[in-house]
């Protein structure tokens, strides 16, 4: 019988459903499972008591035939949620030792329809980060065997600093390697430029950014406001649309979400495509781009035609564009969004002779590098005399950009399909060192879907050479996360699930 | 009408006449429960830090979230000053470091403000009118406050008012005086009072002026200015002007040239003082608030607001002037509060002839009001009291003299005291009796013939004739009966 870690959410809904398991025996597996795989780093605050005193209630309310639609199920939640009493810092030092007196509302929702909570999952700081290196807690470990390295090896350097061992991709690192390493059933996640999808890519998980607006982002940790979207990171494409149900929804809090009802994605899976048309963008065949991910984006593409899908050559002529304007877009917001942590309310507070002292020393040690450099960018792209020539130039770009998708779509496209990351999983040290530049590129695929504030998805399309995960990007229509699910679906089967190897790190 | 045509507001100075150019930036604190994107209380006086919520704490992950009477406050205004009302404008972050800003930015509104030019007009004197240009309105929010003194080695912060509604109401440099400065401050005053839309107490910084001065030889192109922050009193503003003013001309006859500056008003000293110059100016970094979508409402919006707007006070002069014909002056200052201008017409309903009743307030029940520092609202006198005393005199029930008698025992008597019982009940009618009234005559003009012979010569004796009757009347003959009986008898 499989370990019940290992089940897929929709299994382990179904089975407590027909009560052949319960929902303490449920999470204490997991709470198990994540005590054995510190090496990974996956979790920074894990919550056992507070677990097992929520499955305890859903227990019975399942013994009462009050059962909501995540009843039981063990999740992890990322860093950058506020989470009631709990550790909530996204991962930076400045936060040191907050805990909020209130719960975000996407948490509140799963908790609502009775999923359970096993704790804080690591991040890069803020969100800031392609590869979680960024964290103040350290790099989070791919449960992924790095190419020709042995169960040893692995386990050694897991033990030490992680160097060699691969990313699990960024910021939602500590998400995607849980669910990948089965710490959870599902976990919350963020996406600004990529933050779901390329770490879904990486860890052979799926991932969907929904649609700006769907979700709310009132007690989420803002990096970007106008391109954070959270979103669910989870096994299988089913177990993305169980628990993006229950995470969506209208919240007067947030005057960005959209007053809309939720569909039930979970029956938007084995909808024929039949009819549907598929658009493949050239603009993504980028400059030394792998035959790896070509591969990877034909076989794709052969999964949507033997599907019934009409294959659609498009063009997105401003997606070159994107990633430099994100670069502006998204330090700009962030250097206004950091803004609060001054050291004057909450968090750390190093003292200075005056207050201009304190601000510039609690700052200094309470920001990590990347999200100094951040900063710095943004508060310079937003300077007088800068402004016009950056941030208005981005904003035009920007609607440029949207205008290229919806141009697409009007033209009768339904989705259009691309490879999410450039690459397969790097390793822990590998691009640290080098120019930022080179890290943002793992965004270049993603960041057009968060400008355009389209629902992106990313779903494990097959393996690379080395049998590392390859994931594969579907891009919707605004609201119409329900073609994504669809579409993905059929990858998943097509494809097959990927199998993580065996574990080196328990 | 056109600053330069008015030499009589023109400063002399060692070189000649100059001319003062005055804008001004007011901060209306809007009238609303709670606060600008905030469900916290906007209650004044609270204990420190007990009107803050989440939002206005600047806590991890929070939102703003348009509080929509606050908007409906702005629009009213927008449509008291004749204003052009924008259905779409957007907030702005204004950032800067702080410890009252927990934010680390001021949501603001910048390149696209809710209301745009409109105009004001202001009575300066009883006779002379200007008409001063509104560049703007648009609504921020108030920051929290500062104590330095509840502690030796540390600052407290108070974020009561952190997130608290305001207008900036922009004005043109139309203003040429201190006096003009101080007409418009109280004329925008009463006219928020009116619209409900910002209470105006100055005390507790309801209402606050950034006031920009500059000077310049008449006909010349406009000086450098100087604004002057936070300036809290109306009588403040004008002597910030006139100092700010004078010493900008100092410089300038001694060849000097004018730093452009922000500066404080120290109305202990009476001088303004360097606060931060242009080069020290922070850069603000205004971008779009990411967190809220453009405010965006329909014209119907406007109009609903537009037909349930008060009739606001120019309109009501007008019509103090033309349906009880008041003079200019008399109107001008029964509308200067909405609450007197009603208790007027509660007057002039209970029976009381306009002139007489506006007479009667200006001139008596003011005065009363302002020396025991009451206000109409907390006078304890009633309109229906006041009424009643003013038709007492108009129909010659009692002499203007005795009305002044009988109000100082309504005054005590409080607002359910009946005017015309106590005169009845403490025999204080006039006496029109000519009868009664000759006799008493007679009697002073038998008991002073000599006085009689002076008056002959001296016809202004005739003033001490009818103090003399009047004496003997207790008060109450009718002067008038007095007057003509005495003009006759004494041959004058």
């Amino acid at each position: 019988m499989t370990a019940l870690n290992e089940l897929t959410l929709a299994e382990a809904r179904d089975k407590l459903a027909a009560r052949e398991i319960s929902a303490t025996e449920l999470t204490r597996a997991h709470i198990d499972a994540i005590e054995k795989a510190r090496a990974l780093n996956a979790y920074i605050a894990e919550t056992p008591d507070h677990a097992i005193t929520m499955a305890r209630q859903s227990d019975e309310r399942i013994a009462r035939g009050e059962a909501g639609p995540l009843e039981g199920l063990p999740l992890g939640v990322k860093d950058l949620y506020a989470t009631n009493g709990a550790h909530t810092q996204a991962c930076s030092r400045i936060l040191e030792g907050f805990k909020p007196v209130y719960e975000s509302t996407v948490t509140a929702n799963l908790w609502r329809d009775g999923a359970v909570m096993l704790g804080k999952l690591n991040m890069d700081e803020f969100a800031m980060g392609s590869s979680n290196e960024t964290s103040c807690y350290g790099p989070v470990a791919s449960p992924w065997l790095p190419p020709g390295w042995s169960q040893e090896q692995a386990r050694a350097a897991g033990a030490g600093d992680k160097k060699g061992l691969l990313v699990p991709g960024g910021s939602s690192g500590g998400s995607a390697a849980a669910v990948a390493a089965h710490l959870c059933l599902g976990a919350t996640a963020s996406d600004t430029g990529g933050s779901i999808r390329q770490p879904a890519a990486f860890t052979g998980t799926v991932g969907i950014k929904p649609t700006y607006g769907r979700c709310s982002r009132w007690g989420m940790v803002a990096f970007a406001s106008s391109l954070d979207q959270a979103g669910p990171i989870a096994r299988t494409v089913r177990d993305c649309a169980i628990m993006l149900r229950s995470m969506a929804g209208y919240d007067p809090k947030d005057a960005t979400c959209v007053d809309m009802p939720t569909p039930d994605y979970e029956k938007a899976l084995g909808a024929s495509l039949k009819g549907r048309r598929i658009g493949i963008p050239k603009e993504y065949r980028v400059d030394g781009m792998s035959e790896e991910i070509d591969a990877l984006w034909r076989k794709g593409i052969d999964f949507m035609r033997d599907a019934g899908a009409e294959i659609v050559d498009i063009s997105l002529p401003h997606t070159k564009y994107a990633l430099p304007a994100y670069y502006i877009v998204a330090p700009a917001e962030a250097s206004s969004n950091l803004a609060r942590y001054d050291g004057v309310r909450y968090g750390l507070r190093e003292q200075g002779r005056d207050i201009v002292e304190m601000y510039e020393k609690t700052r200094a040690k309470g920001f990590g590098p990347e999200v100094r450099r951040r900063v710095l960018i943004g508060t310079y792209v937003l300077s007088a005399g800068y402004y016009d020539a950056y941030y208005v130039r981005a904003q035009k770009i920007r609607t440029l950009i949207r205008r290229d998708f919806e141009t697409a779509f009007h033209a009768g496209v339904d989705a259009i399909l691309t490879p999410a990351t450039p690459s397969a999983a790097f390793g822990i040290g590998e691009k640290t060192s080098a120019d930022p530049v080179e890290m943002y590129l793992n965004d270049v695929f993603t960041v057009t879907v968060n400008m355009a504030g389209l629902p992106g998805l990313a779903v494990p399309g097959g393996l690379s050479r080395d049998g590392l995960p390859l994931g594969l990007q579907l891009i919707g229509r605004p609201f119409d996360e329900e073609t994504l699910f669809s579409a993905a679906h059929v990858i998943e089967q097509s494809a097959g699930r990927v199998q993580l190897p065996a574990s080196w790190w328990a | 009408m056109t600053a330069a045509a008015n030499r009589t507001k023109f400063i002399k100075g060692a070189t000649g006449d100059w001319e003062v150019v005055i804008g001004m930036e007011i901060h209306a604190q809007v009238t609303s429960r709670s606060k600008l994107f905030s469900g916290a209380s906007t209650a004044f006086g609270g204990d420190p830090n007990s009107h803050v919520s989440l939002v206005d704490a600047a806590m991890p992950g929070m939102l703003p979230v348009i509080n929509e009477e606050c908007v409906r406050q702005a629009v009213r205004t927008g449509l008291g000053l004749k204003a052009q009302i924008n259905l779409r404008s957007v907030f702005d972050r204004k950032n800067y470091f702080y410890p009252d800003l927990p934010q680390g930015y001021q949501i603001s509104q910048y390149k696209h403000p809710i209301v745009g030019e409109g105009e004001v007009v202001v009575d300066v004197t009883p006779t002379e009118q200007i008409r001063v240009g509104i560049e703007r309105l648009h609504l921020e929010q108030d920051a929290g406050k500062s104590l330095h003194d509840q502690s030796p080695t540390s600052s407290f912060v108070d974020l009561n008012r952190s997130g608290v509604a305001l207008m900036e109401i922009v004005s043109r440099p139309d203003l040429r005086s201190a006096e003009e400065a101080r007409a418009y401050v109280t004329k925008l005053r009463t006219i928020l009072r009116y619209l409900g839309t910002c209470d105006g107490d100055m005390e507790k910084g309801s209402l606050r002026a950034d006031v920009n001065v500059s000077v310049r030889k008449p006909g010349a192109p406009l000086g450098t200015r100087c604004e002057i922050k936070n300036v809290n009193s109306i009588r403040f503003i004008g002597q910030a002007v006139e100092v700010e003013a004078r010493r900008q001309i100092a410089i300038l006859e001694d060849g000097g040239k004018i730093d452009q500056e922000t500066r404080l008003f120290d109305p202990g000293r009476g001088e303004t003082r360097a606060m931060r110059s242009k080069e020290e100016a922070h850069d603000y970094r205004y971008f779009p608030d990411p967190d809220l979508l453009p405010l965006e409402f329909e014209q119907t919006l406007v109009d609903e607001l537009a037909s349930a707007l008060p009739e606001l006070p120019d309109a009501k002069k007008a019509r103090f002037m033309s349906d009880y014909g008041l003079a200019s002056y008399d109107a001008g200052v029964l509308v200067m509060e909405r609450d007197t201008a009603d208790y007027f017409e509660d007057m002039v309903r209970e029976g009381a002839d306009a002139k007489a009743a506006a007479n009667w307030l200006i001139n008596e029940y003011f005065g009363r009001l302002n020396k025991a520092g009451l206000t109409i609202e907390t006078g304890p006198v009633s309109a229906r009291a006041n009424s009643a005393i003013v038709q007492m005199v108009s129909g010659d029930v009692i002499s203007g003299k005795i009305a002044k008698d009988l109000i100082e025992i309504v005054w005590e008597a409080g607002p359910q005291a009946d005017p015309r019982k106590i005169v009845e009940e403490r025999g204080m009618k006039q006496v029109t009796d000519t009868g009664a009234i000759e006799a008493a005559v007679d009697a002073i003009i038998a008991a002073n013939p000599d006085k009689v012979e002076q008056a002959k010569a001296k016809p202004t004796m005739l003033g001490w004739f009818v103090g003399q009757v009047m004496k003997q009347t207790g008060g109450k003959a009718n002067p008038q009966s007095v007057n003509e009986l005495l003009k006759s008898k004494l041959g004058l």
